[in-house]
């Protein structure tokens, strides 16, 4: 365990690695930093003192150097639109993009596991082929465009709800809901398929014969050998919102996490603090990542990490 | 009627006519599937002919008739069918013209991060070893970059374009197809009929073309198709953000973020575009489920059985409800 976990460190730290090479390559090599970053009117003196300041007038290889220094410092410089260290935005930040997360991927947690189990129980029934068909039809949607559809509906027509930014809990149930509805379909479909898998296995069988209860044979027995596949599908869930759907969300409904903070530092052309939030993430999605593989570990034993 | 119109494409796949009868045949069982290519086939008819259909240019403004709701409200008339936008632009013709960037973008992303994904793969489980533990640990890195993120950072910096848009996607996505295909490959090459190749002297690259690649053929398309889905929402997505196609140009994604600003007061405006998009990757998804059926040998006689199982639980309630009647 010890060595595999020491094995994930060093292939977290290669990702983070690899990342830093990717945005170094594009800012400095493809793009240009001192035009993105400082207004047209800007001197060429003005132009060169900045470039100076950040270190674009060294060589290739010491500016990377530097950079990574400063990375592991965690110093990413000041965020041009804040004037303050840009990782202190991304701490401040973080928290509320979090929150979705948690609301939007535990209500599809919660809700999928009990519609596939039901849909599962009369394959091809009319709440199967229901369930299946909303389903497909979910996962057909953009979410940007279910949050729109959203505001229309509850906050507009219906006045129920707020249309955006954050404070009450009322502010969190549109933003969760739409946040959650890509994973609520596809865990609901995976949790179907392999619970229908599940149920025509022979252990199974032995169950009923030995006289459990339908929601024992459900809930322990199956529930179990579908936990693993749900987990993988709910990882990677995790990551591919933490990775970008968190920046459409946010920006539809004005919620002032991560994401909105990447989509304002991009029109300022704040490259500092874009730096620090893509870091972030990606840090964090390594850490999901060593985290989910020693839960598979200790959900299924056969599992071999090595 | 649809057979007329659906017949063209799997016969230019096939190149066979009994077969493609055959599959649309086998289509037409499958009735969500067939509405789902049909439509597809009517999107994409719908990009190709779009300056012959449109009825108005989609960047013409108009500034008299602003924000009229579709024809069948009050206020509307047919002139413009789905109404007009803000800038007095027809919403039909931007929706028809809006196709050919999502087509254009997902054909392309999926054609150049397919082949190289393909070609990685290949190599990958042919050579095997050191060069196939390297290849797959880079995939393994790149898998788990901040996607959509730093595409955003990317695109910020470099300018947005549809060039750079679908360069940028196709960079990456193509680590699904490499995993896929070197997975196939590595239990392939274990296979007598590979062994027996190598044994008679087939240099590598028969063996791979000639002996491996057609074992892909099957996964890799189904593979592609659900990709195009998440390039289709990608783009959507990244040009919603407005980092994406750039104005005058149009894509649904930026028609949708236009409109954002008139959800209050005109709804038809988020409608319609999102709607097209909803339809493209619903179709898809569905074509493409059946496609993964299709394909699989093992998927298809499950089909076959459970076909055959209805049709005789139906002859026997036939004869069962004739002497009740």
């Amino acid at each position: 365990m010890g060595s595999f976990i020491l094995r994930r460190l060093w292939q977290g730290l290669l990702v983070v690695l690899g990342v830093t090479l990717t945005v170094f390559v594009v800012t400095r090599v493809f793009g240009d930093p001192v035009s993105l970053m400082l207004p047209l009117t800007a001197t060429a003196e003005q132009r060169a003192a900045f470039a100076h300041e950040i270190g674009l007038d060294r060589p290739l290889l010491v500016q990377f150097l530097g950079f990574m220094r400063d990375l592991v410092a965690l110093d990413f410089g000041n965020s041009l639109w804040q004037r303050r260290p840009a990782i202190e935005v991304v701490f401040e930040r973080l928290p509320n993009t979090l929150l979705l997360i948690v609301a939007g991927l535990g209500f599809a947690i919660l809700a999928s596991i009990p519609l596939g189990i039901i849909a599962a129980l009369r394959p091809g029934g009319i709440v199967d082929r229901l369930t299946v068909s909303l389903g497909l039809i979910g996962l057909s949607m953009p979410q940007f465009w279910v949050g729109l559809l959203f505001i229309v509906i509850f906050a507009v027509q219906l006045k129920l709800l707020p249309t955006s930014g954050m404070g009450t809990p009322a502010h969190l149930i549109l933003p969760a809901l739409t946040l959650g509805l890509t994973p609520l379909a596809r865990l609901t479909l995976l949790v179907r398929s392999s619970m229908i898998d599940e149920l025509n296995q022979q252990y199974i069988k032995a169950a009923r014969a030995k006289g459990l209860g339908l929601s024992r044979i459900l809930g322990v027995h199956a529930l179990r050998n579908v936990l693993i596949s749900f987990l993988t599908l709910t990882g990677w869930e995790l990551i591919s919102i933490l990775a970008g759907y968190t920046v459409v969300v946010e920006t539809v409904f004005a919620w002032p996490g991560l994401g909105l903070t990447a989509m304002q530092a991009i029109q300022r052309g704040d490259l500092f603090l874009m730096q620090a939030i893509v870091f972030s993430i990606a840090f964090l999605i390594v850490l999901i990542n060593i985290a989910l593989d020693i839960a598979f570990k200790m959900i299924d034993p056969r599992i071999n990490l090595n | 009627m649809s057979s007329a119109s659906t017949s063209s494409l799997p016969l230019a796949l096939s190149g066979g006519t009994r077969l493609a009868g055959g599959f649309l045949r086998e289509l037409w069982h499958d009735k969500p599937a067939a509405i789902g290519l049909l439509v597809i086939l009517l999107i994409i008819a719908m990009a190709i002919f779009a300056p012959l259909i449109a009825p108005y240019d989609p960047a013409a403004q108009s500034l008299i008739a602003r924000l009229k709701p579709p024809a069948w409200l009050a206020g509307g008339s047919w002139a413009h069918p789905l109404g007009t936008d803000h800038l007095g632009r027809d919403v039909l013709s931007r929706v028809i013209w809006g196709s050919r960037a999502t087509l254009l973008i997902g054909f392309s992303v999926v054609l150049l991060a397919g082949t190289f994904g393909v070609i990685v793969g290949l190599w990958a489980g042919y050579a095997g070893g050191r060069v196939d533990s390297l290849v797959m640990r880079l995939v393994d890195i790149q898998v788990s970059f901040p996607g959509i993120l730093l595409i955003l950072l990317i695109v910020s910096v470099i300018g947005p374009s549809i060039t750079t848009m679908i360069v940028v996607l196709a960079v990456t996505n193509w680590m699904v197809y490499a995993r896929q295909v070197r997975g196939i490959v590595m239990s392939v090459r274990q296979t007598a009929y590979v062994e027996a190749a190598e044994v008679i002297g087939c240099r590598p690259g028969r063996v791979i073309f000639r002996h491996i690649l057609p074992n892909l053929f099957s996964p890799i398309l189904t593979v592609a198709i659900l990709e195009f889905t998440n390039i289709v929402l990608a783009e959507a997505a990244i040009s919603f953000l407005g980092l994406g196609v750039q104005p005058p140009a149009t894509s649904w994604g930026l028609d949708v973020a236009a409109a954002r600003d008139y959800i209050f007061i005109a709804w038809w405006l988020i409608t319609f575009p999102g709607l097209s998009i909803v339809a493209t990757v619903l179709s898809v998804n569905l074509f493409a489920n059946w496609v993964r059926i299709t394909a699989d040998p093992q998927e298809r006689e499950k089909r076959f059985a459970r076909a055959q199982a209805a049709k005789r639980r139906r002859a026997r309630g036939d004869q069962a409800t004739v002497p009740a009647e």
